[in-house]
């Protein structure tokens, strides 16, 4: 119990501290960079429940996230909602798709380096349907017109949607904790580790990935809407690239699986050191991505348990002077 | 929609040249994976380091894509053991998704680097027969392409040799079945796992060899290759070379005949849609035993 609710005051002290940030500079570079942090931290999350918690690494999660990007023009675009309405569609919309996706894929009994593939080849299906089909503008991609204001999700500094991210985060925040803390979370937790055991003791691997594949698509969904909202502007290659996929698989790894604050410790950690290598090398396109894959090697060969579980793994390379 | 026999005659072959390409690509794959029990997300990107090894030997020295075989093929060996020796087999940890993590960060290095060294620019190479055609009944084929399913099919007899009929081959084969039982025998299993992954990387090379003179280069082509790959090594079943081989030919024809029916970009639908259908439904792949 008392864990639980230090690591309530813990989130609340996060985003107290966050949300104080905009009190104290007006620098449009900082607080750039906190939001796109933040944002890199929300797709870490989302990974994570699947995949920290759930033990099921996707590879495609951009699916989701694309999914949640084209419902929020669309429904602007297309359908004239006002952007907060087309937020619901868009995080419900994504959350379908992931149950549909995990619905197919579970049942199959697909698992490992399987999954890990499927959801691969279904985020490239999408993108290249959003490529040839009309409604989606193919190829040219989809543009929201400029509007700003609070009912249009449109803010005129960083800070708005510094707080909109924040939003997000804290809600992805306390996903987390509770499935920390929940009787759902341990299920999650008992099919991750052995799922041969858990239906043993009369869990139902089935709808406990389920749950946790709707959770994680429904917050990636999030995420591509407030993408939309920021840059006002989708493509096909943006929203179901592999890029997308990538930076939420490496942000959770690096930052550790299957921990609260892994994620975002990841995007954190990620972002400056993108910015450490903007102001060494400049612009270079692909060097981002060139630190990023080192990062990921290194720490899945050193540090298994990301930065979150570095004191474990010390640990564990003295107690048992074997391998960690 | 109908189309005339010669257009269908001269896609199916078209399909099949390309096809070949896949199963030597793919017989690298499922070697690996037969071996190794891994699978290797960095295979396309690996290919792409090959295409622009290819390129920069006729680029640089004017070495003919075909006669750049005997140096591509052994430098993606040596690329392929000392990525094996140095990272991979360190970074398992005794879990698959830790490999799979392992080869998607390789990948993305090796993408990103061709990215910076390189640009984004799609390169392409000239030689003398790029524009060549051949008959064939009422089809007009590329002769590179010809020589691509030619010499594929050629490659793939070695592998196939080397794997039945040498040492290096029972080793590969008696680790693949039962490692702890090979190793008791005295055979070194870190170097077997080595050389098979060097192996499978020099299919990459022979590969790239004869694509390029057909094809084209840049960054992104690999990502390309690589679930056209994964689709040829679940199709055929998992570490089954025979599986490869025909997977490969058939992923290449219904590419082909997707593309004719469907258009370019929808055409490649086909292909992950088969991908899809087959992990979901017959995971041993078409010609693989229920395990």
């Amino acid at each position: 119990m008392n864990a639980m609710l230090r690591q309530l005051g813990g989130i609340a002290l996060f985003v107290a501290v966050v949300a104080c940030i905009p009190l104290f500079t007006k620098s449009g570079v900082v607080l750039n960079f906190v939001m796109m942090a933040l944002y890199a931290a929300l797709l870490a999350q989302a990974w994570n429940i699947l995949g920290g918690f759930g033990g099921q690494f996707s590879f495609g999660h951009a699916l989701f996230f694309g999914t949640g990007a084209y419902i929020q023009a669309m429904a602007q675009l297309q359908g004239g909602l006002n952007p907060w309405l087309a937020l619901v569609l868009a995080v419900s919309g994504s959350a379908a798709i992931g149950l549909m996706v995990g619905a197919l894929t579970f049942r199959y009994g697909l698992k490992g380096s399987y999954f890990a593939l499927v959801t691969l080849a279904f985020a490239e299906v999408f993108r290249i349907l959003a490529l040839s089909v009309p409604f989606t503008g193919a190829g040219v991609g989809l543009m929201i017109p400029l509007a700003e204001s609070f009912a249009n999700m449109q803010f005129a500094s960083r800070k708005g949607y510094l707080y909109l991210i924040l939003g997000f985060v804290s809600a992805a925040l306390l996903v987390t904790w509770w499935l920390k803390h929940s009787r759902f979370g341990a299920y999650l937790q008992a099919v991750r580790d052995n799922e041969d055991a858990a239906r043993a003791v009369g869990v139902n691997p089935f709808t406990v990935k389920l749950g946790a594949i709707g959770l994680s698509s429904a917050l990636m969904g999030a995420g591509g809407a407030f993408y939309v909202q920021v840059f006002q502007y989708i493509d096909p290659g943006i929203a179901f690239g592999p890029g997308t996929s990538v930076e939420a698989l490496v942000a959770a790894i690096v930052g550790g699986i299957g921990t609260l604050w892994g994620p975002v410790l990841g995007a954190v950690v990620l972002h400056v050191l993108a910015d450490i290598t903007r102001n060494l090398f400049g612009q270079l396109p692909g060097i981002n991505m060139v630190i990023y894959g080192v990062v990921l090697v290194l720490i899945v060969m050193f540090l298994p348990r990301g930065i979150a579980g570095l004191g474990a793994t010390v640990k564990s390379l003295f107690s048992k002077k074997g391998k960690p | 929609m109908m189309f005339d026999a010669g257009i269908l005659f001269s896609s199916v072959l078209n399909g099949l040249t390309t096809g070949a390409v896949y199963a030597l690509i793919a017989l690298g794959l499922t070697l690996i994976y037969g071996v190794l029990h891994i699978i290797n997300f960095a295979h396309g990107a690996s290919l792409m380091l090959a295409l622009y090894a290819v390129y920069m030997l006729k680029i640089q020295f004017g070495i003919d894509p075909y006669l750049a075989l005997p140096i591509v093929v052994p430098g993606m060996f040596v690329l392929g053991y000392a990525l094996q020796r140095v990272i991979i087999n360190r970074a398992s940890h005794g879990k698959d998704e830790n490999i799979l993590l392992v080869t998607l960060g390789i990948s993305i290095v090796m993408e990103n680097a061709a990215l910076l060294v390189f640009k984004s620019d799609t390169r392409t190479i000239d030689t003398a027969y790029t524009l060549t055609t051949i008959p064939i009944g009422p089809a007009m084929i590329a002769l590179p392409k010809l020589v691509a399913f030619a010499g594929a099919l050629v490659v793939s007899a070695i592998l196939l040799w080397i794997v039945g009929k040498t040492d290096l081959g029972r080793a590969i084969r008696a680790v693949a079945k039962e490692k702890h039982g090979a190793k008791l025998m005295g055979i070194d299993v870190d170097h077997v796992y080595a050389m098979s992954f060097g192996i499978g990387l020099a299919c990459l090379g022979a590969a790239a060899c004869f694509l390029l003179p057909a094809y084209y280069v840049n960054p992104q082509v690999g990502s390309g290759f690589v679930l056209v790959a994964f689709t040829v090594v679940v199709l055929g079943g998992m570490g089954s070379f025979g599986g490869a081989l025909i997977g490969g030919l058939l992923v290449g024809v219904v590419e082909s005949l997707g593309g004719l029916y469907l258009g370019e970009s929808l055409g490649q639908i086909g292909i992950f849609v088969i991908f899809i259908g087959v992990l979901l439904f017959r995971p041993q792949g078409l010609f693989g035993a229920k395990a």
